[in-house]
């Protein structure tokens, strides 16, 4: 962004539909720097307003009343000529500060989609279409003899998801299927030979195909950037700004054990038993069973156990030891261990990766076989009431915990578990299971304290 | 001959004199366990089809036409998996001679075919050096992985590793419904699918259009393929909402699933055989009052002459679709019910990603010695998996045919030349041909481009 200095020019040009800013160019606007870290802040609240919703499982409808109402507190300016550059520039900053890491773009990537799709669906049609134009979207139409051919699919699909098709304003436009993967991938859309029918409706998607992409593209430009220039060119103006934004917002990523840093296989039952979140200790024990767990469950606890402290050659100890019973040594050494070691960044691309945060585990989605996820979501009841009875959770904050689940607030009812477990309250709540099993430790360790003097 | 020369040399006649030696061994064994090395060898230099998978993995670029991208085969990743279990990634080669030496030289237990990636997969280090990221995946086949293992809740006669002629048939299911949908719905044409030598099949989609998809592009169609939301740890395993369903899962409820669940799989598993396996059934249906009328018909297990799977299935249907159930909604149950049993079961995760890498054709699955033929899917159903030939089989009639060695093509004349005749003839040559035209198109597109900003 070297053009901070520059003269102060219009962000949008005056001839064009008002519409949403596709944020293709750094601004050439003059800010001050207050307003620079300001405005980011109050873009990260709206962003981070959308994880927290997505994570509690929210539907469509009620993110997109979320989204409006996150966007309405905390974009608008009291100077409305400035609505537009704060919305582009909070935007900016932000993929500079997101830009660092692949754990960092993928969330910035999937928060800035979100939001764009909720904003795009309360644009004019007006609006909506030069978007369109803009991504050169210019499919054709369904025509009336085709329409009648497949009408009777298209009513089925719309029906499938809960619409009807009125004849009288049944647009359709001929996509070729690669371009609407997210229809595709919810079968919301007929599909014959290759070409999806998109309802006018739908367009969204299509819309927000090109949006994730372009952005997607930009932030790994913006990455190599960052890198090989403007980290230095602006070391004593935005460098400093950005890296406190990221420290004070983003939160510890769990990559690196911490305190209570070493846990040793022996005691990795115990601790298994004493602070591990459910949806661990789930996995812990499974593995302790079957002597096996799928590739999602793999990575699940593995970079959970990393995080927690376990060290390369005990955690490649651990996972043999269970493994070999049921493949056999040699099995586990040639398709297993490499699994491993790549956890840890010594092999493959040799980035560390960092243990999956309650949002990403509850954003799984579990098939056949698998016992990765988050319990409290991917549970039946039943199975749920069985696995906190063991965990000794009582009765009646079991029934609170149940609750939670089913209004959908996942990390509230672990909350509840920790604060029914651990008999005191956890104001912070649960955002992480590195962070659940940090504060049992510490809990438990300041009680062994108390209890030794 | 002393053994130790039989063995240095790897001479043809001798390998398959020993053969038959160690033949008769086996059967004193009884337990065959895996493939013996000398046997791959031979099997590597008489059956395997290295020039057709060389012209497959080429899709066109080993020609003459000047659009042909010499680099394509190049930059393929092979991966070797040798009898000493040691695991070779990476490996590519710069042609068919090369290949066929290297398989020749290492012999590989197993060979995985992985994607084609930005550059040549065995140089990666020398690029990675570089700072930017440009070793990637840049093109893969669009695969998929059923595996009848993943089907043991619903199968009675097997478990794990193994089939027989009666759990079959749920992946003959599984071929028509995805090949059905990948050709009417997703329009692919160049699809191959093969058996992968003990309890399962994979599936190539070798279109142009579908080995450039992304990942995401991939996903959302295991996604759209997907039916089931439970995992281990909850009940429902299909969960079909809505009012209606779309039209691939009418399609293929309606053409393949409910008949083979109401023609075959029904008595072929005995489904509703006692207490235990129709509480299953039961389980899947939300209304009490529902299930305890149907446990009051079947408690007492009176004989009749009548299939008692049809019988209780028929009584099921009728208390599910008579009218005032049609209101609670529970209409959809019989649906459910079916698709639990019968609808395919991908192991989405090979699906989702370009750089997962799948068994080769052709290979020899290590633990049956049994050969990973393709399987024509509108011949599915005559494909019996116990009667595909067997390593040993093949050197066998080889033997038989001791004299005529020299001459023809050896596969011709054993049991794998059907297998091979109908890999070059449905699949390979309609491949090549279309792959041809793509080049052509493609080149003349660019011809066109170039004059164009010439003229400007
Ligand atoms: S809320 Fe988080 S820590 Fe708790 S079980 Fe779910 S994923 Fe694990
Ligand atoms: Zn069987």
């Amino acid at each position: 962004m070297e053009a901070v200095r520059s003269q102060k020019k219009p962000a949008v040009a005056d001839d064009v539909v008002p519409t949403l800013p596709l944020y293709r160019t750094a601004p050439a606007l003059e800010v001050r720097l207050e307003d620079f870290e300001l405005y980011a802040i109050d873009r990260l609240r709206v962003l981070k307003g959308i994880s927290d919703g997505l994570s509690r499982g929210k539907k469509p409808d009620e993110m997109e009343k979320l989204a409006n109402e996150l966007w309405k507190l905390h974009m608008r300016h009291p100077n409305a000529s400035e609505v537009v550059n704060k919305d582009i520039i909070s935007h900016f900053v932000l993929r500079l500060v997101y830009c660092r890491t692949e754990e960092l773009r993928k969330w910035f990537l999937s928060m800035e989609t979100s939001l764009f799709r909720y904003r795009f669906r309360f644009q004019t049609p007006e609006a909506q279409r030069a978007l369109m134009a803009e991504f050169h979207l210019l499919y054709k139409t369904v025509s009336n003899a085709e329409y009648e051919n497949v009408k009777d699919k298209l009513s089925q699909v719309a029906r499938s998801i809960g619409q009807s098709l009125s004849s009288a304003d049944a647009i359709f436009y001929k996509v070729p299927f690669e371009e609407v993967p997210d229809l595709v991938a919810t079968r919301r859309v007929f599909i014959q030979k290759g070409q999806a029918f998109v309802a006018m409706n739908q367009v969204v998607s299509l819309v927000v195909t090109q949006f994730r992409t372009l952005l997607s593209k930009a932030l790994a430009l913006t990455n190599r950037k960052w890198t090989s220039m403007i980290r230095e060119q602006e070391k004593d103006r935005l460098t400093p700004l950005i890296e406190s934004l990221s420290s004070s917002y983003l939160g510890p990523d769990y990559s690196q054990p911490r305190e209570f840093t070493e846990i040793s296989l022996k005691d990795i039952d115990q601790v298994a038993k004493s602070s591990f979140p459910l949806c661990m200790r789930h996995l812990f024990e499974k593995l302790r069973e079957d002597h096996h767990l799928k590739n999602g469950g793999r990575m699940q606890l593995g970079l959970f156990l990393k995080g927690v402290g376990l060290k390369l050659d005990d955690a490649l100890a651990f996972w043999k030891a269970e493994f070999s019973r049921k493949v056999g040594a040699e099995r586990f050494d040639k398709e297993y261990a490499y699994g491993i070691r790549h956890n840890y960044g010594k092999e493959g691309k040799r980035t560390d990766y960092t243990p999956y945060s309650c949002q990403k585990i509850i954003s799984s989605v579990p098939g056949v076989g698998d016992h990765h996820g988050c319990p409290y979501r991917h549970f039946s009841e039943e199975n749920l009431r069985a696995a906190l009875g063991k965990m000794g959770v009582s009765n009646r904050a079991l029934e609170d915990v149940l609750e939670k689940v089913r209004n959908k607030h996942y990390q509230l009812a672990c909350t509840l578990t920790f604060e029914a477990v651990h008999g005191t309250s956890c104001d912070a709540g649960i955002n992480h299971p590195n962070q659940y099993f940090i504060d049992s430790k510490k809990i438990l360790e300041s009680s062994n304290n108390a209890n030794s003097t | 001959m002393a053994r130790e020369e039989i063995e240095k040399n790897g001479r043809d006649e001798m390998i398959i004199d020993g053969c038959e030696e160690s033949k008769q061994q086996e059967q004193n064994n009884v337990i065959f366990d895996g493939v013996n090395v000398n046997y791959l060898k031979v099997y590597y230099g008489k059956f395997f089809p290295h020039a057709d998978i060389f012209k497959w993995m080429s899709y066109g670029n080993d020609g003459k036409h000047p659009g042909c991208d010499y680099s394509y085969f190049r930059r393929r990743e092979f991966s070797f998996t040798l009898d000493n279990d040691i695991y070779l990634r990476f490996q590519s080669f710069n042609g068919l001679s090369e290949m066929e030496n290297s398989i020749k030289e290492k012999c590989p237990f197993k060979i995985d075919i992985g994607p084609v990636y930005s550059v040549d997969p065995a140089k990666r280090h020398a690029y990675a050096q570089g700072g930017d990221n440009v070793f990637t995946p840049v093109e893969r086949e669009l695969v998929f992985d059923i595996d009848m293992s993943d089907y043991d809740d619903v199968r009675y006669c097997c478990s794990g590793a193994d089939v027989c002629l009666d759990c079959w048939p749920l992946m003959t299911v599984a071929i028509k419904v995805i090949d059905t949908a990948l050709r009417d719905d997703f329009g692919f044409n160049h699809i191959l699918w093969v058996y992968s030598g003990r309890r399962g099949v994979h599936c190539w989609v070798c279109d142009g259009k579908a080995r450039r998809l992304s990942n995401e592009q991939r996903s959302a169609i295991a996604d759209y393929f997907r039916v089931y939301k439970g995992n281990e740890n909850s009940h429902k395993k299909v969960s079909l909402t809505g009012p209606a369903l779309h039209p691939f899962l009418v399609r293929s409820y309606n053409e393949v699933l409910k008949i083979f669940f109401e023609e075959k799989l029904l008595s072929s598993q005995n489904l509703f055989l006692d207490e235990e396996r129709y509480e299953k059934i039961l389980g899947m249906i939300p209304d009490e009052s529902v299930t305890s009328e149907l446990r009051g018909k079947w408690g007492d297990n009176r004989r009749s002459k009548e299939d008692i799977n049809i019988v209780r299935w028929q009584q099921l249907k009728h208390i599910l679709q008579s009218g005032k159930q049609k209101l609670q909604g529970l209409r959809r149950c019989v649906e459910e019910i079916v698709f639990s049993f019968t609808y395919p079961r991908l192991d989405m995760e090979v699906s989702r990603h370009m750089n997962h890498l799948l068994k080769a054709p052709f290979c020899v699955h290590p633990k049956t010695g049994r050969v990973c033929v393709p399987i024509d899917p509108s011949h599915c159903e005559e494909f019996d998996p116990t009667a595909v030939p067997t390593l040993s089989k093949l050197l066998e009639e080889l033997n038989m045919e001791g004299s005529r060695r020299e001459s023809d093509i050896d596969w011709e004349r054993t049991s794998l030349g059907d297998s091979v005749r109908y890999f070059q003839s449905s699949f390979l040559q309609p491949l090549l041909k279309s792959c041809k035209e793509e080049i052509e198109a493609s080149y003349s597109a660019k011809l066109q481009e170039s004059k164009n900003s010439l003229n400007w």
